[in-house]
């Protein structure tokens, strides 16, 4: 029986270290995309976006979590109350803990002593993000269900087969990645991807990577699980306050770890082509400089596409996304093996 | 039994509906992200665009001139006497009933329209009001106008009664008005 190997050769203080660093950096993100979203949304709307607070509306976020904190946690008659409360911290935990695997940057030296600039490094990168994600899907479906509300259980129905089909395709676009890079591990993906960026080979891949991380965070277009028009909030139409705070936060930060993943997994993680040498504490800000361009990208993309309907979101993602998604795969992996022969 | 059922004939109504061909596949796909990127250059095209809000208290619309806010009384510009004579007109034609006119008798002593009577007290609910604009058709001397401000909001009801003398003085900030042609 094999364990999937961690390599830890840092001393327990500085992971100990890592781990709070890593915390206050998502959590310092967060505010900042959700400010960045209305900002941006704003922008593209032909309007300013939230100007009121602070200068230039800086301090909204704040304004928000305050508010948000200082509400009254209500709760339905009907709902299952340890569930209730249990689903927002399954969605918020499982966003936190893919963050950790997001490398910021290789291991140099810092004092003397080896950090790499991430939280583990497991040799089983992308399968550790789609058990994660996997779990969080119960964050959703048991918030739903057991607020006992029929939008909140519609939304939850919705985020379970939504979610569940799309990951499919997500992981069949990254295994085409996995096959070219040979191996597991993010940092050794960075790695093989010096001489050129993922992004290139794997455009197809990419794509429909991008797709379905659409569908996987529950952003427009595909966020028919809290379809506000329609749904009042979805699963998350019975909560208020502190848990409603949480299940948002939670689905930026998913946004955020998408974007990591994406970064990491096509745009060469803290690479800048055609630039060795590359000192060490220039990694953190690359790879926080393409997570930006593709939060941003995500934020235009919702200013521009409309909500599908809900057949034509599973038809596309069984019927288009998944057979190129296996294409893809067949196709690299042909070609791997007939370059590597 | 089956009933005949009788087939309604469109005629001359019929529509051809020109519909573009299915596109398959491969197609759908092409089309679909051929689609986004458009659309995606259409709201990218509405930021280089720039933004369309006015910051409203900071900045206000200019109102036009015919536009109908608070009421105005007036005074006659060469004897400062009111215009009002208390005939009740206004109140008889406004519509949400929210004039009060109360009439007094004008002495030698106590002059203070240029009538024979004048408005004791003359109340307008703005909470009630319409902006109509029918007591100014209402009234024979041009004694009460609608006027351009329109920012009436209080915290008391009572508040937004306006007496005589509030309606009769000019309003602090002054609206912005439409230039001609604006």
């Amino acid at each position: 029986m094999s364990f999937a190997l961690v390599d830890y050769f840092e001393p327990w203080w500085i992971q100990i270290i890592k781990g709070i660093v890593l915390f206050a950096i998502g959590l310092q993100i967060v505010p900042l995309v959700l400010l960045a979203e209305r900002k941006l949304l704003g922008r593209f709307q032909g309007r300013y976006g939230p100007n009121r607070v602070g200068p230039y509306g800086l301090i909204q976020p704040l304004a928000d979590i305050v508010k948000l904190l200082g509400k009254e946690q209500s709760r339905p008659e009907t709902s299952v109350g340890p569930l209730f409360i249990v689903a927002p911290v399954i969605s918020i935990m499982t966003a936190v803990g893919t963050f950790a695997i997001i490398p910021f940057g290789d291991a140099p030296h810092i004092f003397g002593t080896r950090v790499g600039l991430y939280g583990v490094d497991v040799s089983i990168g992308p399968l550790y993000i789609f058990a994660l994600s996997a779990i969080s899907f119960y964050g959703l479906m048991l918030g739903g269900w057991a607020s006992g509300s029929k939008y909140s259980f519609l939304g939850a129905m919705r985020a379970a087969a939504q979610l569940i089909s799309y990951e499919v395709s997500q992981g069949l676009a990254l295994v085409g990645v996995l096959i070219t890079a040979g191996t597991l591990s993010l940092t050794q993906i960075v790695h093989a991807q010096e001489g050129m960026w993922y992004i290139v080979p794997q455009l197809a891949g990419f794509l429909i990577f991008m797709v379905a991380a659409f569908a996987e965070t529950n952003r427009a277009p595909f966020d028919l699980a809290e379809a506000d028009a329609e749904l009042v909030g979805g699963y998350n139409t019975e909560y208020g306050g502190g848990r409603f705070a949480s299940y948002y936060f939670a689905e930026y930060l998913n946004v955020v770890v998408v974007s990591g993943v994406a970064t990491t997994l096509f745009l060469g993680g803290w690479l800048i082509p055609g630039w060795h040498g590359q000192p060490a504490w220039t990694d953190p800000f690359v790879v926080l400089f393409k997570m930006t361009l593709f939060i941003s990208f995500f934020i235009w993309i919702r200013a521009t596409l409309p909500r599908l309907r809900y057949d034509q979101l599973m038809s596309f993602g069984w019927k288009i996304l998944l057979p190129l998604a296996t294409l893809n795969t067949l196709a690299t992996a042909i070609i791997v093996v007939a370059v590597h022969k | 039994m089956r009933l005949a059922v009788e087939r309604w004939d469109p005629g001359e109504d019929q529509i051809e509906v020109q519909r573009a061909p299915e596109p398959g596949v491969a197609g759908g796909a092409y089309r679909a992200f051929g689609e986004t990127l458009r659309g995606l250059k259409t709201t990218f095209a509405r930021v280089i665009e720039g933004v369309h809000t006015i910051q409203y208290p900071e900045q206000k619309v200019a109102v036009y001139p015919r536009f109908r806010g608070r009421h105005k009384l007036h005074r006659f510009e060469d004897s400062d006497l009111e215009k009002c004579v208390g005939c009740s007109l206004c109140a008889a034609a406004c519509p949400a009933d929210c004039i009060r006119v109360v009439a007094a008798e004008n002495t030698p002593e106590l002059r203070i329209s240029a009538g024979e009577r004048y408005a004791a007290v003359y109340e307008i609910n703005m909470s009630r009001c319409i902006f109509c604009g029918y007591c100014e058709v209402a009234c024979p001397f041009d004694a009460i106008t609608m006027g351009h401000d329109y920012e009436l909001s209080d915290y008391n009801r009572g508040d937004l009664i306006f007496t005589k003398e509030m309606l009769l003085a000019e309003p602090l900030d002054q609206t912005p008005l439409r230039a001609q042609g604006e």
